[in-house]
């Protein structure tokens, strides 16, 4: 690039990055405090953290989002990854961009309304078919995977986009079997996509408040339900603490996995 | 035995499969189900559980008549509660929108000038908060904003007021948390747009004998509309539905409609006006939502003829 980067834009950048980051910083500063005032210091302590690692219900309903985050996002991959390739190696099949549609929409469609949806359709299905019984981290896992898919889709639909399609017709003209194909050369190929999808739609799911308390039944309470429960009556350091290790446990699975693909494509 | 055997295999090994199983399941957890909510919505309030009643019955054998009752939303219609909500959720976004565009796009534009050694790095760092929790984030401005926060406890101590603002539980910390929460939704769809202009139509521009502002005004912001628009959808879109902001920041005063139908559902336990409440806020998306289809579509087509 010729043109250099001008004063203003440097600053504006410069408090830019400030807005997104200070409020991450303050939530860290104040996890090591002694006092319960969230603004007062009274020096290091790490008794936050101690209780954290004793609230029962914090620990079983972190145990339950995990379970919950692997499944959906195992599924949102494998069903958004056929979704994607549908879209873009089938051609101008009539209703693609129906299909097109019907697989981005849960992307912006507000959360309240895709949890109620799913939940007046759950207790649909339970009273003329007697399935699911109950509500529970399968309905929950159901859930989150229709949300997760949608981003799978595009990310994968934009890396099938981008491929060369020569070394897939040549195995194809060679008489490979199209499934054949797809596991040993597009799968491949595509990987990066995955597996940043798979990423992507973990994260999602561990973080979603809205379509989980829709969809959860008795005893399924995922950890941002507990979080949002104890933060409605305000400030609490241990939410702190526990917003500590979150943010350390992204921050650095995030930058091993910029670096891995980074030294990957150089 | 083993001809019926390889049917089914060949079935399910045959690429029909790849619409089958996908848009099966797009099919009958998120577009059924709002038909469901359309039907519930003209259904009325029972006590138990579904709290609704019946809309199908079967009045003899073989015919079916379906009861309409627009109670709900003859009820959403006369409490002037609900439309307000519905306006002020639309305000609060649009203004939300708008903050985000102002931030977002010399951020943006700043980006797509930075050397690519420096720009995966700051990338990176945009969508970083993204991937750290939601609710945590909203959960940080408690602290910054609350009167004894952050804010109020530095212009204390500084002397410039006397005693501390109310900044928590407002329209405008509703806003900020919105601008706060959705700005890496704006801001990579404009980089993607930014990244793309060729600048040697700026320096054509500029050879031509425009000003800087000229060229900014008539050559880079028609350049990157889609981008404007595309993040501009992202933001706009889901935060007309918000919950958590204006639950959490905006207090008992902020009425978003979003936050009505959780407590229509949570607290009222009235599923058909919670889902009449659903219906009216997709009324009102209709348009965003098809105005942000029609350039995903067009993005599409576009990396199609590559």
């Amino acid at each position: 690039m010729k043109t250099r980067l001008s004063p203003f834009l440097k600053i504006f950048l410069g408090c830019g990055y400030g807005f997104l980051y200070l409020p991450i910083f303050t939530l860290i500063i104040f996890s090591f405090n002694a006092s319960r005032q969230i603004t007062v210091w009274q020096g290091f302590s790490l008794q936050w953290y101690e209780a954290l690692l004793q609230d029962t219900v914090l620990i079983r309903s972190a145990w339950n989002s995990l379970q919950i985050a692997t499944c959906a996002a195992t599924l949102a991959v494998i069903l958004g990854t056929l979704a994607a390739t549908a879209l873009v190696r089938f051609g101008r099949f009539r209703g693609r961009s129906f299909f097109g549609i019907l697989a981005t929409a849960p992307l912006v469609m507000p959360e309240v309304i895709t949890g109620l949806s799913l939940l007046l359709l759950f207790v649909g299905l339970e009273q003329n078919f007697g399935w699911p019984q109950g509500r529970g981290l399968l309905t929950i896992i159901i859930a989150h995977t229709t949300l997760c898919m949608a981003y799978v889709t595009i990310l994968v639909r934009g890396r099938l986009a981008e491929m060369e399609r020569s070394l897939e017709e040549a195995a194809l003209d060679l008489g490979a079997h199209p499934l054949k194909v797809f596991m040993a050369i597009t799968l491949p190929l595509i990987s990066p996509a995955l597996i940043s999808g798979w990423l992507l739609a973990f994260a999602l799911s561990l973080d979603d408040l809205v379509l989980a308390s829709f969809v959860a039944g008795p005893g399924s309470s995922t950890l941002p339900m507990v979080i949002f429960s104890s933060i409605r009556f305000g400030i609490s350091p241990k939410i702190n603490a526990l917003a500590t290790l979150i943010i350390t446990g992204v921050a650095i699975s995030v930058l091993l996995a910029g670096w891995l693909m980074h030294r990957k494509r150089y | 035995m083993k001809k019926a055997w390889n049917k089914v295999s060949s079935l399910v090994t045959s690429p029909f499969m790849a619409l089958v199983l996908p848009y099966g399941w797009s099919l009958l957890f998120f577009l059924i189900p709002f038909f469901i909510v359309l039907k519930i919505s003209f259904s009325d309030l029972k006590m138990g559980l579904p709290p609704y009643g019946p809309l199908l019955e079967w009045v003899e054998e073989g015919v079916l008549t379906i009861r309409l009752n627009f109670s709900n939303y003859a009820f959403i219609g006369t409490d002037s509660l609900y439309l307000l909500s519905c306006l002020e959720s639309l305000l609060i976004a649009l203004l939300g929108t708008i903050g985000c565009l102002l931030i977002g796009y010399p951020m943006a534009y700043g980006l797509s000038k930075t050397s690519p050694r420096w720009r995966t790095v700051l990338l990176m760092l945009v969508v970083l908060p993204f991937w750290t929790s939601f609710l945590l984030r909203v959960y940080a401005w408690i602290g910054i904003l609350s009167p004894h926060g952050f804010i109020n406890t530095l212009l204390l101590k500084a002397g410039i007021i006397a005693s501390p603002l109310t900044l928590l539980d407002t329209t405008f910390a509703t806003v900020l948390g919105i601008i706060y929460c959705y700005l890496p939704f704006m801001i990579l769809p404009l980089y993607a747009s930014l990244e793309k202009i060729d600048f040697t139509l700026t320096e054509a521009a500029y050879d031509l004998g425009a000003r800087p502002f000229q060229v900014f005004l008539k050559v880079i912001i028609p350049l990157s509309f889609p981008g404007i628009i595309a993040g501009s959808m992202l933001v706009l879109i889901p935060s007309v539905g918000e919950f958590v902001i204006p639950e959490l920041l905006g207090g008992s005063q902020t009425l978003m409609i979003g936050k009505l139908l959780w407590n229509e559902f949570f607290t009222n336990h009235d599923w058909p006006v919670a889902s009449s409440l659903a219906i009216l806020m997709l009324i009102f998306l209709i348009i965003p939502l098809a105005i942000f289809q029609q350039f995903q579509e067009r993005q599409v087509r576009f990396l199609d003829e590559d």
